[in-house]
């Protein structure tokens, strides 16, 4: 049995490949249905005779006696497998601001997978920031929804976008998927080498500060998305004792990874091997994006002393600087021990400090206490 | 669909999030935080804990991950 945690692109590549090699797989998601973020709600299914378990969220595992420890809405299970594949996906990079707290602020993905889930963007003002390709295709689907987006706001600077731009020549499929972009956002401001400086409101955000170079100025919104990049979802390897890990890339990166990864786990290598050129182009196009919206050292400024660093535990900058480490910083300020373990502000003080989060420890996630006597 | 928002009827969308039921309903605050902010969904996906809330007795749950169901006691705060 083959099992697969995430059934994203790169998990439901995983399960098409290990399947046709005739392997028994089970795919476990923390959703409730299979696509994972980049497409939610599109009713794409995972292979004939692949067993799914819908929302159930992978706590703890052992490698020796080689289970996962799950847990449900309803209950908690072992999980036996075989081979296991790994395929978490990616969460946002999300970097503390004054007001980044406040209600009505989510990640670009983040405000995309309500929107795709049902929530209504008709006619709400909607501003877009922070880095990445990302913030075109939100931008581009809010407005496909009737959205206002009032402007896009990248923080890497033109001259970077532009060169990057000219690399996409070489890979004919990016061009057209650039060119609809940009047909779906004419007309809409964006702004290059512009960032987001603080969000103010009292219940919830009423409008964006943004600085442009010299220029100071001030966007009245309903919603912003803001989000700086990618950051890839390693806990549960990194609990398991997996020491190189893939780290995010995009779909082409996380598909053919995938298989990759279905095809070892089901005994074909030769097959895999095959994958390998189309694997590392893609990686090529990934750092192209890595390089092109590199995050500028201006941001490590943005939060103030009293600005909330960690959200769980409302842990402010001036906490932290005292600290000289993730450790210390958990130690002394409980940064990072809070419900999501780390997930926002440790790669928050990575940017900020360098540091680094190495000490994941079982539950992986918050669970009940049930689950894990059950285990 | 109706549910139930801090014991006030809602009449929703089927066929999505108890977090999006929440935002459609003009919820802007989900949680309080420690230090008493108020506090919405984030990340949408299930990764920040931002916008759990009390499900049908059952505390601390996050509401982006859970699909809406007819009757549903939804508590924020």
């Amino acid at each position: 049995m083959i099992v697969i945690v995430g059934a994203g692109p790169a998990g439901m590549a995983a399960a098409r490949r290990a399947r046709e090699c005739g392997a028994e797989v089970t795919v476990v998601d923390d959703n409730p249905a299979p696509g994972g973020q980049i497409w939610r709600g599109e009713g794409r299914w995972l292979a004939d005779g692949v067993r799914f378990v819908p929302s159930a969220r992978v706590v703890s595992g052992d490698t020796a006696a080689k289970t996962l420890l799950l847990e449900t809405e309803r209950g908690a299970g072992e999980l036996p497998y075989d081979r296991l594949i790994l395929a978490t996906g990616s969460r946002e990079l999300f970097l503390p601001f004054p007001g980044w707290t406040l209600p009505g602020i989510f990640g670009v993905g983040g405000l995309q997978a309500l929107a795709k889930s049902g929530l209504a963007v008709r006619r709400k003002r909607i501003l877009v920031a922070g880095s990445g390709p990302l913030l075109l295709a939100g931008a581009s689907y809010f407005r496909s929804k009737g959205a206002e987006v009032v402007l896009i706001a990248e923080q890497a600077d033109a001259f970077s976008v532009a060169r990057f731009g000219a690399q996409l020549l070489r890979h004919p499929a990016k061009v057209l998927r650039a060119a609809q972009l940009q047909v779906s956002l004419l007309g809409v401001p964006t702004k290059h080498g512009c960032w987001v400086e603080a969000a103010e409101g009292t219940d919830r955000v009423e409008c964006i500060h943004l600085r442009q170079g010299s220029r100071a100025f001030t966007e009245p919104v309903d919603y912003a998305a803001i989000a700086w990049g990618l950051v890839p979802n390693t806990e549960l390897a990194t609990l398991l004792g997996c020491d190189s890990l893939a780290g995010a890339g995009g779909v082409d990166v996380s598909t053919v990874e995938g298989e990759i990864a279905g095809l070892i786990a089901a005994g074909r290598e030769d097959l895999a091997r095959e994958l390998y050129p189309r694997r590392d182009k893609a990686i090529r196009f990934a750092k192209a994006i890595d390089e092109t919206f590199a995050l500028r050292p201006d941001l490590r400024h943005l939060p103030k002393p009293e600005t909330i660093v960690c959200r769980c535990e409302d842990v402010t900058l001036e906490r932290l600087q005292f600290c000289n480490s993730f450790r210390a910083a958990k130690l002394h300020t409980r940064c990072g021990m809070g419900p999501c373990q780390a997930r926002i502000c440790g790669a928050a003080t990575r940017f900020l400090f360098g540091w680094q989060d190495d000490s994941i420890r079982p539950p992986a996630l918050p669970a009940r206490i049930g689950t894990l006597i059950g285990s | 669909m109706l549910i139930l928002i801090d014991g006030k009827p809602f009449d929703g969308p089927e066929d999505t999030t108890v977090a999006v039921a929440l935002l459609m309903a003009g919820q802007t605050m989900f949680r309080r935080s420690i230090s008493g902010e108020p506090r919405a969904p984030l990340c949408g996906m299930g990764i920040c804990f931002e916008c759990r809330v009390t499900i049908d007795g059952c505390a601390h749950v996050r509401s982006c991950q859970i699909p809406v169901r007819e009757g549903m006691e939804i508590r924020t705060g």
